[in-house]
């Protein structure tokens, strides 16, 4: 790959400002990860664009130079979309960080792509709204990562993902181009669904540079509990059961036993670590209904073996009970140096099973595996506790993710549920799809970006 | 002198601890500022990893980025991985130091100085604090800035010149007797550390410490002329120095025979209790710097865990708010201690401040060698003391107290009109009880 020119960091400095380019060694190397474990590459330059059209600007120069893009909000994927090529141009959005509007009328949200998430719900919270994505990385992640990404969070189970909130937004295309994909209408069937495309892909097919959101109003209550078990079996079954009771709880998230024991080692909670599983249950809603159904999921798990069931009595103390599942990674990763949390998703249906067999995949590989995730929606975070320095574990966990991931593709899953393909999850990708949408994919690819400009190698090859 | 470089020597997983996951950046003051990856913990952390694998040189530029970190540990705080970011931060400011890529004469100078000569030589401090007292006290400085007498001072001390403390008439050792007994000793013996710029600028904040234990039973053991923590030297990347003061420190106390050693300085309390880990290699103190990091307690920690007494009358202040000084709550985690005491007196409302553990811009010397971004964070602190509306402001360090006041002086019809501790206003409702029975103090 070609390293960036002089002559070409100089058109940068025209097209931005100085003080928007960077270039030295220092300004850098903080840019060559993002957070994903163990991928390292230095980029070329680093710009902040403040508009679309500077955004635009960026990439028509990089297109004439042949100079590969790499798009990047905080940096906070796991999958490796915003790590640098050798020598590429990497465009920065977070100082793009202007919320625009909030509509009352419509129940929309305006932002540029920077805007940090978090943010969006703190605007929309003060005058009664709602945004539900809530990536666990929400305090820092921008708006423009989790609509390339398609993040989801906590409450998916009830609100879905980033997808079901995206009306429309402003892009940049491979070849300069400035368009406004969807609307503010609530219904659209105008043409393609152009949009959908551009949702999930990574920063492979535009820049998104202003988003329209779709809000809700804020649920007027919400009761949090716990409940433990001896048996993950039992878990699951409590969670079939309150599906098949019709109730759709906003949030049903598990830890498994390492998981507990970590948290409680670093939180000191009061979890007994002698459980099997534990899991967060969270209804939100009219008052009335919340405490209706928070008194029969209880009932079930109690009827399906939980072994202690504990309700929160006010709202604090739900965020002291929630802070087991949101300490979860954390806990883990005081463990070891290096931490690899994985993303695969089964269907509902599998995930004793799936749990189960990955607790026997680290048994026989000799390693530690911490599972938490999402039991709702049978999203799971098998994490490898590590030490990249150790290459002869490293390949034992290569092997056991292998391993991992067969299994996910027999019992019909995903290779993620939420953190993206990017580079890590390049090589399992075609094994999931089949050559046909496989192909497909490529071929979009292509037609939108035949120089292959915008982060090339991401996804597929 | 040393190995040829520091961060290579450092216990590798400190650094590979950091996953980059980004948790740290909001909370971080200069990211926050500047949104630049490496203003951030976690650029800075990929810096030193780099120098560390022998992927960068120590340049001038990663000396600034290092001097651009105020060390105010939020980060580590935000950090879900448990980053020892403090360690991480003293070895690099200690490599950038090593590396002399920063040397311009005056700045050598000055820091020569201040961190060779006078911090490490508390008789000279005292010495100078006298000076500058009868200078401040006779109105000499007034007269001298009309004469433009600082146009012949470098420019980054003249800047300093208003800011310079308003040094206290007494010292600490003329407040506070070598062993003080309480009138109903409940068993404890404690040691009482004087500090420097506290003893200089707020003598008085550690005679109230001291009445303030006397009150809950603890006899008090202050040894004489203590010197500096070593706090200043460690965060400007002079270990070696920071050593040395750490093992005097050791040896003016006789650590068997207390229960333990109390702090009222946030910055210096979190230093204090590193000394295990600055002095681990030392073959003869190294096992008296970890009885000593035991016993080190903050005095809002020490008051909660002995159960301190409430107070029955009042402070004579009705409302008060609380600045938290960042090594207090992110290098101690003392939280909720203070505000614990704050509330126990009687008559006074306790009012948050919104961002209370946003670095106010002291941190250390940060308000003379970055005194563009400390203002910055300075105007935020004084923004948010004034959606607090609260007369009073509590805060517990000697860099912050000053800081603040400086703050609240230049910004006329401010609704706080005062600085002071948490431990002061304690002493005061103490003090008051005792003066309502008619008796005297402690
Ligand atoms: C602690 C932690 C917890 C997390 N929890 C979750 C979770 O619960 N759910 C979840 O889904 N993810 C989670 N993530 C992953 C990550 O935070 C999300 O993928 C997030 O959306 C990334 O946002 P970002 O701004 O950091 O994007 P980056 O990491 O900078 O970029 C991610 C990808 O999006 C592309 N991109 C970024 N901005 C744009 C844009 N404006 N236009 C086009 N392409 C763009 C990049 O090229 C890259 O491919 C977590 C990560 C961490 C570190
Ligand atoms: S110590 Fe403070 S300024 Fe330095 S990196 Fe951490 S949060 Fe930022
Ligand atoms: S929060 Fe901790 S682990 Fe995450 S980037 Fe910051 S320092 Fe590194």
């Amino acid at each position: 790959m070609n390293k960036i020119e002089a002559r070409l960091i100089q058109s940068l400095n025209e097209i931005l400002s100085p003080d928007r380019v960077l270039t030295s060694d220092e300004d850098l190397v903080p840019y060559s990860f993002d957070g994903t474990a163990a991928l390292k590459q230095r980029p070329g330059a680093v710009v902040f664009p403040l508009t679309a059209e500077e955004v635009s600007e960026c990439v028509l120069l990089a297109r004439r130079n042949n100079v590969p893009v790499v798009t990047r909000g905080s940096g906070t994927g796991l999958s490796g979309g915003s790590v640098p090529l050798d020598g590429c141009l990497v465009i920065c959005l977070v100082k793009m960080d202007k919320l625009i509007e909030v509509d009352e009328k419509n129940l929309t949200l305006r932002a540029q792509s920077g805007v940090i998430t978090k943010e969006i719900d703190d605007a929309c919270a003060k005058v009664g709204l709602f945004y539900p994505p809530d990536p666990g990385s929400m305090k820092i992640s921008t708006i423009g990562g989790n609509v390339a990404e398609n993040s989801g969070g906590l409450r998916g189970l009830k609100y879905g993902v980033t997808r079901d909130y995206v009306m429309g937004f402003e892009v940049v295309l491979p070849d300069g181009t400035l368009t406004f994909l969807g609307n503010k209408c609530v219904k659209d069937v105008a043409g393609y669904s152009m949009k959908d495309i551009f949702i999930g892909s990574e920063g492979t097919l535009g820049i998104i540079t202003e988003v329209i959101l779709k809000v809700l109003p804020r649920p007027k209550a919400r009761k949090t509990m716990l409940a433990l078990y001896d048996s993950m079996e039992d878990a699951a079954k409590t969670i079939s059961a309150i599906i098949a009771a019709k109730i759709i709880p906003c949030t049903l998230e598990f830890l498994d036993r390492v998981t507990v024991q970590c948290v409680e080692d670093y939180a000191k909670i009061g979890l007994p670590t002698d459980v099997e599983a534990l899991v967060l249950m969270e209804t939100d809603g009219h008052p009335v209904v919340v405490e209706e159904e928070a008194a029969q999921m209880m009932a079930l798990a109690k009827a399906n073996g939980a072994r202690d069931v504990r309700a929160a009595a006010d709202e604090a103390e739900g965020a002291r009970l929630a802070a087991a599942r949101r300490n979860a990674f954390s806990a883990l990763a005081r463990v070891r140096p290096t931490t690899i949390l994985e993303d695969v998703t089964v269907p509902r249906s599998e995930l004793a099973a799936m749990v189960a067999f990955i607790d026997a995949v680290a048994k026989k590989h000799k390693l530690q595996i911490g599972t938490f995730g999402h039991l709702g929606d049978g999203n799971l975070h098998p994490t490898f506790l590590t030490n990249e320095r150790d290459h002869e574990e490293m390949h034992r966990i290569e092997l056991a993710l292998e391993e991992i991931v067969e299994e996910t593709i027999r019992v019909g899953g995903t290779v993620t549920g939420e953190h993206g393909v990017g580079l890590a999850k390049k090589s399992f990708l075609k094994r999931q799809l089949g050559e046909g949408s496989y192909e497909l994919m490529r071929s979009i690819k292509k037609a939108l970006d035949p120089q292959g400009l915008l982060n090339p190698g991401k996804i597929f090859d | 002198m040393a190995s040829a470089n520091l961060l290579q020597s450092l216990d590798y997983s400190v650094l590979q601890q950091c996953m980059h996951c980004g948790m740290c950046l909001p909370t971080c003051p200069t990211y926050v500022e500047t949104k630049m990856e490496r203003n951030s913990p976690r650029g800075r952390i990929s810096l030193m990893r780099a120098v560390a694998d022998g992927d960068l040189q120590v340049t001038k530029a990663l000396s600034d980025e290092m001097y651009y970190c105020l060390g105010c540990l939020a980060c580590q705080t935000a950090c879900p991985a448990g980053v020892n970011y403090a360690e991480l931060f003293e070895t690099a400011r200690a490599e950038v130091e090593q590396a002399q890529v920063d040397d311009g004469m005056q700045r050598g100078f000055w820091r020569w100085l201040s961190l060779n000569v006078i911090f490490m030589r508390p008789w000279l401090l005292r010495l100078i604090g006298r000076v500058l007292h009868v200078y401040q006290s006779t109105g000499l400085d007034a007269l001298m800035r009309r004469l433009r007498f600082f146009g012949l001072m470098p420019p980054s001390l003249k800047k300093l010149e208003p800011q310079t403390p308003k040094i206290a008439e007494h010292f600490s050792d003329d407040l506070i007797w070598p062993e003080e007994k309480p009138k109903q000793d409940r068993g404890y013996r404690v040691g009482l550390l004087t500090g420097c710029i506290q003893d200089l600028a707020f003598s008085n904040i550690n005679r109230d410490t001291a009445d303030v234990l006397l009150a809950n039973g603890c006899e008090v053991i202050t040894p004489r002329s203590q010197s500096c923590c070593g706090s200043l030297h460690a965060h400007n990347g002079e270990l070696e120095l920071a050593r040395e003061l750490a093992r005097r420190q050791i040896d003016s106390f006789d650590l068997d025979s207390l229960d333990a050693i109390i702090t009222n300085a946030g910055g210096c309390g979190s230093h204090l209790k590193t000394y295990g880990h600055l002095l681990h290699d030392d073959p003869f103190y190294a096992g008296k710097a970890k009885q000593w990091d035991k016993k080190v307690k903050d005095i809002h920690e020490w008051l909660v865990q002995i159960r301190f007494r409430k107070p029955t009358a009042g402070a004579g202040v009705s409302e008060v708010t609380y600045h938290e000084s960042c090594h207090l709550c992110h290098g101690q985690k003392v939280v909720s201690q203070p505000r614990q005491i704050l509330a126990s007196i009687p008559g006074l409302t306790f009012k948050e401040l919104p961002e209370s553990n946003w670095c106010c811009g002291s941190a250390g010397i940060y308000n003379i060698t970055q005194p563009e971004q400390s203002q910055k964070l300075l105007t935020r602190k004084v923004e948010n003391l004034r959606q607090a509306g609260v007369p009073v402001v509590a805060t517990s360090n000697p860099g912050c107290h000053l800081q603040l006041a400086n703050g609240l002086r230049a910004c006329s019809s401010h609704p706080c009109q005062e600085v002071t501790q948490p431990v002061t206003l304690l002493a005061q409702a103490y003090r008051a009880e005792q003066s309502a029975q008619g008796g005297g103090v402690s």
